[in-house]
């Protein structure tokens, strides 16, 4: 079921009467049975639109729509969906099996079939030896599990996430994330999950919405946002390391940091802010010669500093391709270089490349 | 400078007196002082060295640039025990390591193996006899820190339980000489318990002061937790005036508990009191609640109003306050269930809350086992009705009856009563205790 969200717009008013903006017009379609994330810095306002969509917070201006049903003013139990909170929200007295049970017994579902869907989702997510614990007895990915199954167990039409990999450790969260990724497969239920992390975004999402200021910057597939961003800060929030950004000159499709010649790049001329992503440099023979500040080789990759205009970029090349460290020549493709516009940062595409 | 020239005087003093007087002085002197400088070393070199290695580690933690996420180090741990956690880690990465060979595993290994390298030194490097050291400071330590309330306590607690103690073998004390006729070991209890009144009801009545206790205990204190529940969980709900209702609600815990039961008294008064004329509005006849041949359950009824009435603020605060600290996120979640109003207030709010209701539970049945204040506001200091059979005493004023006329062997008899007492507060908060074990969630 598709997910429509119209013109959502939040404000929150403090007892001082200011007024805050937490999501501004806010128009995106989520496509059925797809997993999409909300990623943006913190206070960026994918929760607040998260707790929209589940109903927990009520819309200053808008729409949501479910498929057809306008959604806007059910209460949250009339939703139909699923949410996991960022600390699970378990209830600490009562076992596994009761937690996961507790919205069946709301929905007044026989006994008898509810303790097979109890079994059945437990079984889904991993944790039917679990079932007469407490939720303090188990690890943090097992309550992620419980609650990812006590979300589901009602056959919900959409199934929410709120920071879902946040409380684990490094190792369990790659864990969690390929099993999340698994039980959406299986199920083919409509997920939205709310993230800050752009690396656990691009893994495990078809779609990402980059968020910003309650304002949406981007939203396409994971790939699609990486390589073709449609401003700065899409560009500088994706990608670890960090996209390298320098003020530089086009003359000629020539692109001149500080004066200095560095690569060709067809755009009209002027000065942009150009986004360079280390991985894209290339150690070539044909390239120009960098001002090298410092050279770090871990193992099969090597960080190479070095100097552009006045400001310091970083560049990731393949170690073997180094061979001397005092003498780098670095090139970069025409297509891996962004151009940014200077005053409102929105990239600048070539005409070949215009949409 | 004041200082330094009265210890001159006073040298000066010593100098004059004989010898012997002036080894003594010195001797006092340097005791005292090296008390105090012992005291004075303890307490500021313990809290220098838990500073140091706490910026040592500090260090370590920068100079990794691990923000504490990577691997579980809580700071404020002793660094042995952060040590201890840390080389089990190790352990049980590298044996995960053997067997999966997994590289995130191989670089949380060294992670953790480098961070043990470079922890600042603990007390490992303290020898044994340091330890031991250490570990008495520690001691004396805190000995000062307890030794205000440990002081009180031996004077107003202590002292009058061995006294209490004491007199239960006396036979025939009197107080204002001391004189005793001889000992005993039950006497006194036997003569506590078999007298009527106490334990035993009264003749023509089945009244006694340990009945009128358990009944004023058992029926005010669980209708008192109920209503203070409800009152708690609807001023949580509201969201307007909650500082008002709270501070209406508060009241009674600030006021004074003879003033309360005096206004209950007039409240409750046959003719001109308002709880009659409001009964009289809804056409039911005047009710005798205190005066002359009043009925024990009309008697007994306005107790259990009034101890419900004066314990509310009290229990309400309490409640509201834990109710107040429950995530909010529970109840998003059963609000997305679905989960009816009345549902989430049994199933989540009391259990969640079930720590403070045992807590109010055990100290107001304790609290009302030792009504006293109420009972003689309302009736009289004995518990007394004109007319009536039955006296509404309690174990309380019981005890304070024997204390209070001066015949030899009654103090005995107090203590034995307040033995008594004291057995049946252990009993009941014993089964208590047994009876929550599987009530309360903490």
């Amino acid at each position: 079921m598709e997910i429509v969200l119209n013109r959502l717009t939040k404000v929150f008013v403090a007892k001082n009467k200011q007024e805050t903006r937490a999501v501004d017009n806010l128009n995106i379609v989520i496509p059925s049975g797809k997993l999409v994330g909300l990623l943006g810095p913190s206070g960026c306002g994918k929760t607040t639109t998260l707790f929209m969509i589940a109903g927990l917070h009520k819309p200053t201006a808008g729409r949501i729509l479910f498929g057809t049903e306008d959604v806007t003013k059910l209460t949250a139990d009339k939703r139909g969906i699923g949410l996991v909170f960022q600390n699970y929200a378990l209830y600490p007295h009562m076992t596994v099996r009761q937690n996961i049970m507790f919205p069946l017994e709301n929905l007044k579902v026989e006994y008898e079939e509810a303790v097979a869907r109890v079994t059945e989702m437990a079984k889904l997510v991993g944790i039917e030896d679990q079932l007469d614990k407490k939720p303090s007895e188990l690890s943090g990915g097992q309550q992620q599990r419980v609650a990812i199954a006590r979300a589901l167990v009602k056959k919900p039409r959409v199934l929410l996430l709120d920071e879902p990999l946040s409380n684990l450790d490094a190792r369990l969260r790659l864990q969690t994330r390929e099993e999340i990724k698994r039980i959406q497969r299986e199920t083919g239920i409509t997920t939205i999950f709310v993230t800050h992390d752009q690396e656990e975004a691009m893994s495990i999402s078809d779609e990402i919405v980059v968020m910003e200021k309650g304002v949406v910057q981007q939203k396409d597939e994971p790939q699609q946002v990486y390589y073709n961003p449609t401003n700065l800060f899409v560009a500088k929030f994706l990608g670890s390391p960090a996209i390298n950004v320098t003020r530089g000159e086009i003359k000629d499709n020539k692109l001149y940091f500080g004066g200095k010649f560095f690569v060709n790049k067809k755009a009209k001329d002027g000065l942009y802010d150009v986004g360079m992503r280390p991985e894209n440099f290339k150690v070539a023979e044909t390239g120009s010669k960098v001002d090298v500040t410092d050279v770090d080789i871990i193992g099969r990759d090597t960080i190479i500093r070095f100097n552009l205009g006045d400001q310091q970029v970083r560049a990731l090349v393949d170690s073997e391709t180094v061979e001397d460290i005092k003498e780098i020549k670095l090139t970069i493709k025409d297509e891996k270089i962004l151009l940014f516009d200077i005053e409102t940062g929105k990239v600048v595409l070539d005409s070949k490349k215009e949409r | 400078m004041m200082f330094k020239k009265i210890t001159r005087n006073i040298k000066s003093f010593f100098s004059k007196v004989n010898w012997s007087t002036r080894n003594v002085y010195l001797t006092v002197k340097r005791a005292i002082g090296g008390v105090f400088r012992k005291f004075w070393s303890i307490v500021t070199q313990e809290e220098k060295r838990i500073e140091r290695n706490r910026m040592k580690l500090d260090f370590v933690l920068k100079y990794l640039n691990l923000d504490g996420k990577d691997i579980d180090i809580q700071l404020d741990l002793d660094i042995a025990e952060i040590r201890k956690d840390l080389v089990e880690k190790k352990k049980a990465l590298s044996v995960t390591y053997k067997k999966d060979k997994n590289q995130s595993v191989l670089n949380e290994l060294n992670t953790v193996s480098r961070v043990i390298k470079y922890l600042p030194d603990d007390n490992r490097t303290i020898n044994r006899k340091g330890d031991r050291k250490v570990e008495t400071n520690k001691f004396i330590k805190a000995m000062i820190y307890l030794s205000p309330a440990l002081i009180l306590l031996a004077v107003f607690t202590f002292w009058p339980i061995i006294n209490t103690l004491r007199l239960l073998i006396y036979v025939g004390y009197t107080e204002s000489d001391g004189s005793i006729q001889g000992y005993t070991i039950f006497g006194n209890f036997i003569k506590v318990i078999s007298q009527r009144g106490f334990i035993r009801p009264s003749a023509g009545t089945f009244s006694s002061a340990l009945i009128n206790t358990l009944l004023m205990a058992f029926i005010s204190v669980p209708i008192s937790i109920v209503v203070a529940l409800l009152i708690a969980a609807g001023l949580n709900s509201i969201k307007g005036l909650k500082g008002f209702f709270q501070t209406i609600f508060f009241l009674p815990y600030v006021t004074n508990t003879i003033a309360i039961a005096l206004v209950f008294k007039f409240m409750f008064n046959e003719n001109f009191g308002l709880i009659n004329t409001m009964l009289g509005w809804i056409g039911i006849d005047k009710v005798n609640w205190l005066s002359t041949n009043a009925n024990y359950w009309a008697v007994m009824g306005v107790m259990v109003i009034y101890s419900v009435w004066d314990s509310l603020a009290f229990k309400i605060m309490v409640f509201l306050s834990a109710i107040q600290g429950i995530d909010k996120q529970y109840y998003q979640a059963a609000d997305i269930d679905a989960t009816p109003k009345s549902k989430v207030f049994r199933k989540i709010t009391v259990p969640l809350i079930s720590p403070m209701i045992f807590y109010i539970m055990v100290t107001s049945i304790i609290g009302a086992l030792k009504v006293y204040s109420s009972v003689i506001t309302l009736i009289n200091e004995a518990g007394e009705i004109r007319g009536a059979t039955y006296k509404m005493k309690t174990i309380v004023m019981y005890i304070y009856e024997y204390l209070n006329t001066r015949a030899p062997g009654n103090l005995s008899l107090a203590a034995a009563s307040s033995v008594v007492l004291f057995g049946i507060i252990l009993l009941f908060t014993l089964v208590q205790m047994q009876a929550s074990k599987k009530r309360v969630h903490y």
